[in-house]
């Protein structure tokens, strides 16, 4: 699965879960031992979700030799950093496909959302309702559903199987989740004021779009750029079924790296984090927004 | 007429890509897969096909494999959503009233969302190792160092359907708990406060004012939750894929099943398996869709 199928929210979500809850007046209910409780269990969570981090550090800096069972949880005894120059050289590769995939699917998929969420939100036109819904729907289908005639269809209009196959299922399939992320942004985010002053002066649809809405989506477009890019990047489902280890992303790399019969533990583990590394950077770097996109359409309002 | 094609022609000039896209991507394909599944495709040779109506869905669901596939998900999607909705829930209310640090366990408990299930997989495939005793690696290993050797386990390699599947669920409730404390954090922070304080002039105790005051008011959360977190494990499949390999029955949901009936050149029955798929997230979605779109139109 990708989490891309996740609705989308707008800044307002984001901005709800980083607020400061508001202190009240009266006792906030908590005494100083269930202070201590919470942070003994908050502590004990927080030891749980780092405890895979920890051993994929140290096992990827290790030899061969060192990743014996019983040294398992050991830190190194001499530290290497071959495991990542083996995993390296294998996904070097499939990292460059994968860059040169997510970052154009992410920016049309987009694009396309934006002018499509603009529409639906500020233009009633006979059937919106069913229209809107069968975008919403086309978010949370499985797409083995459509998979196989998928493939097909490709073929039949030889398109190029690798980087170019991917990039037009990702912007199409992403076209649902970008288009209800804009339109909860800009049904919730811009006044209606801006778009009915707009109208007044006689300014048109696509000029109304491109002078005075694009220029206040900035915040929606680092949502679903996010949003797409992480959802492109950590796929695997399309991956699998239109490409193949010559021209495939870093997701089948990383598969290819740790299949097989004679794993290399060491190598797989670095992989795993190198792989991972440019949605991580993007998760610490605009964290904030990250949030958004997961909210998008589970908080209403 | 020409006026109100002025007012709404522009808007539908714009979606009309999306909607022939879409249109054929999602509908026109799924009614593709379809009509497959209602041949007898059962190679890769170029031979004519035979409608043969319903007979590939009367096969599958006569068949022991594809039950077994069928009951492993329903086992993985119990227990995927109860593992996470407990942590989910549980971060939440531990997160809610403000703590010292908060923005780090908040970044901390998130961040594995932000990595693929193949990363996740690989990493988890390799905890969940079932060798025990000296031989123990992975989590085994750690609890043996802890000396919680009694909590060693052969992980989805052995036992009953409930521990198998359990263990598949572990890695995306690691993954997934943080998304759904985040979705609850904003419900609590979006309450208005006037009503915890009223609650407590009125001597509402803590347990009263979360289970009569401070829950109902996140039931729409709740809900969204429960579609997300169903459609995601109806549809898992990388992190199965990563941590069993493809080829085991015991793991083995619809979405694998698919993906080997496919190496086998059965279109037909690959087909069927996809439009049994569809199905089944089509029943939990389409009332959660619904009554969105109706919610919308009140607004």
């Amino acid at each position: 699965m990708t989490v891309a199928e996740a609705p989308a929210a707008t800044g307002k979500a984001a901005a709800a879960i980083s607020q400061k809850p508001q202190r009240s007046t009266i006792s906030d209910g908590s005494t100083r031992r269930s202070r201590t409780v919470r942070y003994v269990l908050l502590l004990l969570f927080l030891l749980f979700v780092l405890t895979p981090v920890y051993v994929v550090v140290i096992t990827s800096f290790k030899t061969s030799s060192d990743t014996t069972a019983a040294a398992q949880w050991s830190l190194p005894e001499t530290w290497t950093l071959e495991p990542w120059r083996k995993a390296w050289d294998v996904l070097q590769p499939y990292m460059v496909r994968s860059l040169s995939l997510a970052i154009p699917a992410a920016v049309i998929s987009s694009l396309i959302g934006s002018a499509n969420g603009f529409v639906l939100a500020r233009w009633r036109f006979p059937g919106s309702n069913l229209v809107f819904a069968l975008i919403l729907f086309g978010m949370f289908i499985p797409y083995q559903a459509v998979m196989l005639p998928l493939r097909q269809t490709f073929q039949d209009l030889d398109v190029t199987r690798g980087v170019p196959t991917l990039i037009i299922a990702h912007v199409i399939y992403g076209l649902p989740i970008c288009t209800l992320i804009f339109r909860n942004y800009y049904a919730t985010v811009v006044p209606n004021e801006i778009i009915e002053s707009a109208r007044v002066d006689g300014a048109g649809l696509v000029q109304t779009y491109l002078r005075i809405i694009l220029p206040i989506s900035i915040s929606g477009f680092v949502v679903t750029l996010i949003w797409q890019f992480t959802s492109v990047w950590n796929d695997f489902l399309f991956a699998l079924f239109l490409t193949q280890q010559n021209n495939g992303p870093v997701t089948l790399g990383l598969a290819a790296l740790s299949g097989g019969q004679k794993v290399d533990y060491a190598a797989s583990m670095a992989g795993a984090l190198i792989t991972s590394f440019p949605t991580l950077l993007v998760y610490i770097l605009l964290g904030r927004w990250f949030i958004g996109g997961l909210m998008a359409g589970a908080l209403k309002g | 007429m020409h006026g109100r094609i002025r007012t709404w022609g522009p808007g539908a000039l714009v979606l009309l890509p999306t909607v022939l896209l879409l249109g054929y991507f999602v509908y026109g394909l799924i009614a593709w897969t379809f009509n497959t599944s209602l041949t007898d495709k059962h190679n890769a040779r170029p031979v004519p096909t035979n409608h043969v109506g319903l007979d590939n869905y009367v096969n599958l669901f006569g068949e022991e494999r594809f039950l077994n596939s069928l009951k492993n998900l329903g086992v993985l999607t119990v227990a995927f959503i109860v593992g996470t909705l407990i942590f989910g829930v549980l971060w939440a209310l531990l997160l809610e009233k403000g703590v010292a640090g908060e923005s780090i366990f908040r970044s901390v408990f998130l961040f594995p969302m932000a990595i693929s299930m193949i990363a996740s997989g690989v990493v988890w495939g390799w905890l969940l190792n079932p060798s025990q005793g000296d031989e123990a690696r992975g989590l085994n290993r750690l609890f043996s160092i802890l000396h919680l050797n009694f909590l060693e386990n052969p992980w989805w390699t052995a036992g009953s359907r409930w521990t198998t599947m359990a263990s598949i669920a572990l890695p995306a409730v690691w993954q997934l708990s943080g998304y759904i404390m985040a979705l609850f954090l904003a419900g609590f922070r979006g309450i208005p406060p006037e009503l915890r304080e009223a609650a407590r002039v009125d001597g509402a105790s803590e347990f009263k004012l979360y289970r009569y005051v401070l829950f109902p008011q996140l039931s729409p959360i709740a809900l969204s939750a429960l579609i997300i977190l169903g459609h995601m494990s109806l549809k898992l499949f990388d992190l199965i894929y990563a941590i069993t390999g493809p080829n085991q029955f015991r793991t083995e949901v619809p979405s694998v099943y698919l993906w080997n009936t496919l190496l086998s050149s059965d279109m037909a029955k690959a087909a069927a398996i996809a439009i049994v798929l569809l199905a089944v997230v089509a029943v939990l979605v389409i009332p959660y869709v619904a009554y969105t779109v109706r919610q919308e139109t009140e607004e």
